[in-house]
C-alpha cells in the first residue's frame, strides 16, 4: 500500500443477507466502536448492495460515523469476485487502519480473497481485540480451544480480522444516531461477475438456531456405536426438554446430519445443560461445548478427557446408564410438574 | 451427467499433513500443548476434496495430482492421496518457506500451481484443524485470478460448465460459473475411500512424488517465509477450563442414575 497518507479508522464489512443486516455484522459494529473510541478515530462501514441504502441508516444506529454505500445491480446478492473488487477499492481509497469483517462463511471467503490484493495480514475468527501501542491484537482459539493465539499485523496495514458471530454483544440501536452515508462510484461491469448464484434452498427448519438456542443438549459420540442409538438419545432428549447433537465422528459416519454436529467444525454451543454422551472429549469437540452452563458426562472410560470438563457424570456402560436415566426421568416427572 | 469431458479433467488437490486432533492435549501441569507422540494425518476436510476430485475423475477421467507444501515428512500424505487414487504428488519444500504464515502459503501453492501447468479445477478443504482459517482457498483463488466457489457440497461438470453447491449457515446455495476455478470442499459432504495396497505400493515404489523448492516456481523470496509474513504470533495464552465440581458416580446403573438425577433435581437442572 502507499505510504501517501496514514492509514486511520476501523472499517467494518456490513454484511446483509436478503433482508437484514447479519447479526455478525451488528455485533461487528458494537466491537469496532470500542476499538475505533480507543485509538480515537472514526468507526465506518462498508455497505455493498443494490437498494439498501435502509440498512446504511440502520447501520449507522448501530454505533458507526459513516456509511460508504455501494449500490449495483451487480452486487445485489453477495458473490466473491466484485465483493472483493469493490473491498480493495474502498480500502485502498480511505486508507483504514484495521479493517473487520463478521467469520460468516461469506465473510471468511471474502476476507480470505481480498486481502491478498492488499498484501496485508488476515487473522480468522477472532474472539477478543486489544490495542497494544496503537497495534491491533486479534485474539483466536488455537488447538480446538485450548489456547488463544494474540494474532499481531505490525508492518503492514490495514490490520484485517473476520470475528466470530455470537461472542460480542449487539451494540443497542440509538434511533436518534446521525452519520454520514457516503454514495460510492465503483465501476462494475459483466467482466466482474465470474459465478452466479441460481438457486437457494433454506434449511427445512432452521436447525441451526434451534442448536444454537438450545438450552439443554443431549450429544452423542462414537461410543454410541451405531446410528440407532440415537433413537434412545433423543428419548432421553425429550425426557429432559432437550434436542440432540454429535461429534464430528458420528457425523462423519452419517449416524447424524453435519447440522446437528458440535465442534471446531460444526456448531459452537452454550446450553444451560450439555449431556455427553460417548463422547471422549477431543479438544475439537471440547471447543464446541465447553463454555455450556453445565456438563454431564456418560463414559464407560474413567480416563475420558471429558470428565475433566465435566461438573457430572457416570462412569459406565452408557447402553444401560441411558435407558436407566429415561426410566427414573419419567417416574419422577409426574411429580415434578403436576398437571 | 453422462458424456465425460472430452479430454478429462485436470485437477490438483491441496493437502496438508496435520497432527491428529484428538491426540492433542494439553500439559496439566505445564500448560503448554502436548506434541510429542501426536500422529499425523491428512487433513481432514482435504480428504473430502480429494473424494470429490476422485469422483469427478471416476465419471469424467482426466488427472489428479495432489500437492503438499511443508517439510519433507509431507509425503506420507502425498502417500495416502496416491493411495487413495491420485495420480501423482508434488512436495513444495523449501526452508525459505519455513514460518509462513497464509499470505505467503497461497502465494507459494498458487506459483506452484502455476509452474506444474493449466488445471481445470484446484480444490482444497475448507479449513485445516490446525490452523483453521480457510484462507488458503480464496487466496489462491485470488492469486491465480480464478472463481472461487467455497464451502462446496456437491459438484457437477458439463461441458465446461460447472454446477456446485455451496453448504451456507442457513440452507444450500447452488452457484454457477466455468471452468477454471477453485473450489473449497466442506467438512463431511461425502465418505473419502481408503487408500489401496496396491496405491500405496505405487507411491513408495514408482517414483511418482516428486519435489519443487522455492527456486523451482519462481518464488519471490521477499514474499515467503516468516518475512513474507504479515501477521506475527506475539503470543500464546492457555485458557483455563472453568473449574468443575466433577460429581463423577460409577458402580450399579440404577444408584449412580439415581444419585445423578438427585444432584440435577437439588441444582434446580431437571
Amino acid at each position: 500500500m502507499s505510504r501517501a497518507k496514514k492509514p486511520k479508522g476501523v472499517m467494518v464489512f456490513i454484511e446483509f443477507r436478503r433482508d437484514h443486516i447479519r447479526r455478525g455484522s451488528i455485533q461487528l459494529i458494537g466491537e469496532g466502536r470500542r476499538i475505533a473510541d480507543i485509538l480515537g478515530v472514526k468507526l465506518s462501514g462498508a455497505l455493498l448492495g443494490h437498494g439498501v441504502r435502509k440498512y446504511a441508516k440502520e447501520a449507522i444506529q448501530y454505533g458507526l460515523d459513516k456509511v460508504h454505500l455501494v449500490e449495483h445491480p451487480i452486487l445485489a446478492s453477495y458473490a466473491a469476485n466484485p465483493y472483493s473488487k469493490v473491498m480493495v477499492e474502498l480500502v485502498e481509497k480511505y486508507k483504514p487502519e484495521i479493517m473487520l469483517l463478521a467469520a460468516t462463511k461469506n465473510g471468511r471467503e471474502l476476507g480470505g480473497r481480498f486481502y491478498v490484493h492488499l498484501q496485508t495480514g488476515l487473522a480468522a475468527d477472532c474472539t477478543a481485540f486489544r490495542i497494544k501501542r496503537k497495534n491491533l491484537v486479534m485474539i483466536r482459539p488455537a488447538f480446538g480451544g485450548k489456547s488463544l493465539a494474540h494474532i499481531m499485523c505490525k508492518k503492514t496495514r490495514p490490520q484485517m480480522a473476520t470475528a466470530r458471530p455470537n461472542v460480542f454483544p449487539e451494540p443497542e440501536r440509538d434511533p436518534k444516531r446521525k452519520g454520514r452515508i457516503i454514495k460510492e462510484n465503483i465501476k462494475l461491469g459483466p467482466e466482474d461477475v465470474d459465478a452466479k448464484m441460481v438457486q437457494f434452498i433454506a434449511h427445512m427448519e432452521d436447525e441451526a438456531t434451534r442448536l444454537a438456542d438450545a438450552d439443554m443438549i443431549v450429544a452423542g459420540g462414537h461410543g454410541i456405536r451405531k446410528a440407532d442409538t440415537f433413537g434412545t438419545l433423543q428419548e432421553l432428549a425429550d425426557a429432559l426438554g432437550g434436542t440432540v447433537a454429535g461429534s464430528r465422528k458420528v457425523v462423519d459416519l452419517r449416524w447424524l446430519s453435519k447440522d446437528r454436529q458440535v465442534g471446531q467444525t460444526g456448531k459452537t454451543v452454550r446450553p444451560n445443560v450439555y449431556v455427553a454422551i460417548g463422547i471422549s472429549g477431543a479438544v475439537q469437540h471440547l471447543a464446541g461445548m465447553q463454555e455450556s452452563e453445565k456438563i454431564i458426562a456418560i463414559n464407560n472410560d474413567p480416563e475420558a478427557e471429558i470428565f475433566k470438563i465435566a461438573d457430572f457424570g457416570i462412569i459406565g456402560d452408557l447402553f444401560e446408564i441411558v435407558p436407566e436415566m429415561i426410566r427414573q426421568m419419567k417416574e419422577r416427572r409426574p411429580a415434578k410438574e403436576p398437571t | 451427467m453422462s458424456m465425460p469431458e472430452p479430454s478429462g479433467l485436470r485437477m490438483v488437490v491441496c493437502i496438508k499433513q496435520v497432527p491428529k486432533a484428538e491426540q492433542l492435549k494439553i500439559d496439566p501441569v505445564k500448560k503448554t500443548l502436548v506434541r510429542e507422540g501426536v500422529e499425523s494425518e491428512i487433513n481432514p476436510s482435504d480428504l473430502h476434496a480429494l473424494e470429490m476430485a476422485l469422483q469427478l475423475k471416476d465419471k469424467h477421467g482426466g488427472s489428479l495430482l495432489a500437492l503438499s507444501m511443508g517439510p519433507p515428512r509431507f509425503i506420507q500424505a502425498l502417500e495416502t492421496a496416491i493411495g487413495m487414487g491420485a495420480d501423482e504428488g508434488i512436495l513444495l519444500s523449501d526452508r525459505a518457506l519455513g514460518g509462513s504464515d497464509t499470505l505467503p502459503t497461497s502465494y507459494a501453492l498458487s506459483k506452484a500451481v502455476e509452474h506444474l501447468g493449466h488445471f481445470d479445477i484446484v480444490f482444497c478443504g475448507e479449513e485445516t484443524t490446525d490452523s483453521s482459517t480457510g484462507h488458503v482457498g480464496p487466496g489462491m483463488a485470488a492469486n491465480l485470478d480464478l472463481p472461487q466457489l467455497t464451502y462446496v457440497v456437491e459438484v457437477e461438470i458439463r461441458d465446461g460448465h460447472v454446477r456446485a453447491k455451496r453448504a451456507v449457515e442457513d440452507g444450500f446455495e447452488v452457484w454457477e460459473t466455468t471452468l477454471p476455478l477453485v473450489i473449497t470442499v466442506n467438512h463431511g459432504c461425502n465418505h473419502p475411500r481408503e487408500p489401496t495396497l496396491l496405491g500405496k505400493i505405487k507411491a513408495r515404489t514408482i517414483g511418482v512424488i516428486d519435489d519443487l523448492n522455492a527456486d523451482d516456481v519462481g518464488l519471490d523470496k521477499d514474499k515467503i517465509g516468516l518475512s513474507g509474513s504479515p501477521t506475527v504470533v506475539d503470543k500464546i495464552e492457555t485458557v483455563e477450563l472453568p473449574d468443575r465440581s466433577g460429581r463423577i458416580y460409577s458402580g450399579e446403573a440404577r444408584e449412580a442414575v439415581r444419585k445423578l438425577l438427585d444432584d440435577l433435581e437439588a441444582e434446580g437442572i431437571i
